[in-house]
């Protein structure tokens, strides 16, 4: 097991590098000078040289990206232009809300795609499999940040039930209407996923032979469908969570939530190019994590997958 | 394509029969017409395809045009009536027609920035999937690393550092879109490669784009449509996303996505019409790619043949 952990630990480092070389092709095809942008249009020669100097800009490109590559492996993402705060600690007090965002909605994704696209796939071509089907395929269309805008109008408006955007002072019910828009895509994708995956595995012969020997019918969905059925989805959980890392940029700015995402969206607001570009690296780490999460999930879905 | 074989018969004294053979697009099109939500999201899209060609022939009043300087105050921020059928804006811009002409917009850019995905995607997924090796490291490593971006910020930074234009726009979306098309082909291309008939074709001494251009890649078009169709669908939300955030299309132009958050303040307080219709237009123009491009994977695929 740790073989395999550190095995894939070194297999997604080719990714990272990629992902910061990206980046960086990304800063410095810049139209304009960064030392120049951090200054304004009135700072004079020297200043502006000696920013220059002091961000590195004066050295040589490849200089520059090892220096860019040692920083980033570091965690050393330089200064927001705005406020002088560290780039790290930006997105350290900004990340909680998000992940705490993410994993809300990828939970609420889960326990509603998972049962929607099971009862879909048993009851098939019913009103029960239609209905699903159609809820799925709304939710994989409806623009995130509108369906956030119906929801806040139905619930906090016209409902009341919820008490308004923002997060209060981080009570849970702030949480619930931004998680359950966000959750809404992977939870369609989800549901399906599991529907299309179910169907295929209750028609094979394994599932015959549990429900000939007499099984209950709950016991032959749940213990010896659903656990095959489910390692598709479970693939899709790590793809779905860079589009949920996506959804948080909008979705936060919906809610007024301040998290990654709309700090994302005031740094490109303010052209805080060193925060926009720790953002996207930040994000794109995270997405590699999640990935190797869900891969070492896989044996225990299907304990033919081992960890070799 | 339809192939009519005349079979000569070996029987004497009866009479000729014909056998129709056909062709895996026309076998594919009777398997999608019977797909009722297929042809379901085939009308739509082709419904707001065409609205979006005769715009000036199916609304009287024009995108831009502010009625408050002609109709007076009442104009503003009408809500849905005969004469303005989604209402107007807090211009007295009419929301349908703006909703009509948006749809250039979406389609616009939902099908240029996917041609220039599939034609980035294809071209390097099929090197990675015949040539192999180093190429074949080098091209999947690279589809890793644009997957490791989550979209949406990926363009919006991208967006945020070119100055603002339609075609950059495109561009920029298309350029991030290719990896899922480089990994369908590269797929399909490691199948098709080892099969007879490119062995002939090489056997015959057939060079490497032409073996891949025609020989290789009309076999491999159906997973690549169905992909595209998908596509389409998920660049248009990207794109109302970028609108609505403030970072797409530039006003007054009629983005849905920008009307949306135009109109954001006034849905809060009651008057809903100039958010709600544009949300609605995004999500019938993305059902109907969705719905269409599924139909298509059903009836392309061989697997669910019976």
């Amino acid at each position: 097991m740790l073989n395999y952990i550190i095995r894939r630990l070194i297999g997604a480092i080719p990714v990272i590098v990629g992902v910061i070389a990206v980046v960086f092709v990304l800063t410095t095809i810049v139209p304009g000078d960064p030392a120049r942008l951090m200054v304004g249009q009135r700072g004079n020669p020297e200043t502006i040289a000696k920013i220059r100097h002091e961000m590195g800009l004066d050295k040589p490109l490849v200089v520059q990206f090892v220096d860019f590559m040692k920083n980033a492996v570091t965690f050393n993402l330089g200064k927001s232009y705005r406020n002088n705060m560290t780039v790290v600690d930006a997105l350290l007090t900004r990340l909680p809300v998000t992940i705490k965002l993410a994993i809300f909605s990828m939970i609420i994704a889960v326990i509603v795609g998972v049962p929607l696209g099971i009862l879909s796939a048993i009851r098939q071509y019913t009103w029960i499999d239609y209905s699903a089907m159609i809820f799925a395929i709304l939710g994989i269309s409806a623009p995130v940040f509108w369906a956030g805008l119906l929801a806040v109008v139905l619930f906090c408006q016209v409902l009341g039930w919820i008490p308004g955007t923002g997060i209060g002072n981080g009570e849970w019910i702030y949480y619930v209407l931004p998680s359950l828009v966000l959750g809404l895509r992977p939870g369609a994708l989800i549901a399906r996923l599991t529907r299309s995956s179910m169907l295929e595995i209750i028609r094979q012969d394994y599932i015959r032979t549990a429900r000939a020997k007499g099984l209950a019918e709950k016991v032959v969905i749940m213990k010896h469908a659903l656990r095959n059925a489910l390692i598709p989805v479970v693939t899709v959980i790590g793809i779905e969570t860079a589009s949920l890392l996506s959804g948080v940029v909008v979705t936060e700015q919906i809610f007024s939530i301040p998290g990654i995402g709309r700090l994302s969206v005031e740094a490109l607001v303010n052209r805080d190019f060193p925060v926009i570009r720790g953002v996207v690296l930040f994000m794109a780490f995270l997405f590699v994590f999640a990935n190797l999460i869900v891969d070492l999930s896989y044996p225990f879905f299907d304990p033919r997958i081992k960890y070799d | 394509m339809e192939a009519k074989t005349e079979i000569k018969n070996a029987v004497p004294g009866e009479t000729k029969r014909k056998v129709e053979g056909r062709s895996l697009w026309m076998d594919a099109w009777l398997r999608l017409r019977k797909n009722k939500s297929a042809m379901f999201g085939m009308a739509l899209v082709i419904v707001i395809c065409l609205a979006a060609i005769f715009a000036p022939y199916i609304t009287k009043y024009d995108p831009y045009d502010q009625l408050i300087w002609k109709e007076g105050p009442s104009a503003k921020l009408a809500p849905p009536s005969a004469e303005h059928w989604f209402g107007t804006d807090v211009y007295g811009r009419d929301i349908y027609t703006r909703v009509v002409y948006g749809a250039r917009i979406s389609l616009q850019i939902g099908f240029a920035a996917t041609g220039i995905a599939v034609v980035i995607g294809v071209i390097l997924g099929s090197l990675a999937g015949f040539y192999g090796g180093f190429i074949d490291d080098f091209i999947s490593w690279l589809t890793n690393v644009i997957f490791a971006f989550p979209f949406l910020l990926f363009v919006l930074a991208l967006v945020a550092y070119l100055p603002p234009s339609l075609p950059l726009m495109y561009m920029s979306i298309g350029i991030i879109s290719w990896a899922s098309f480089a990994r369908v082909a590269r797929g399909q291309v490691i199948q098709v490669r080892k099969m007879e008939y490119v062995e002939a074709a090489t056997a015959i001494g057939g060079g490497d784009w032409r073996i891949i251009f025609r020989h290789i890649l009309p076999n491999i078009l159906a997973p690549i449509i169905v992909q595209a169709t998908l596509e389409i669908g998920s660049i248009i939300l990207l794109e109302s996303s970028l609108s609505f955030l403030g970072f797409g299309v530039q006003a007054p132009k009629p983005a849905w996505g920008f009307m949306i958050s135009e109109g954001k303040q006034f849905f809060l307080s009651g008057q809903w019409w100039w958010s709600v219709f544009p949300g609605i237009a995004i999500m019938a123009l993305v059902m109907g790619f969705n719905l269409f491009g599924d139909g298509l994977r059903d009836a392309l695929d061989p697997r669910l043949k019976q």
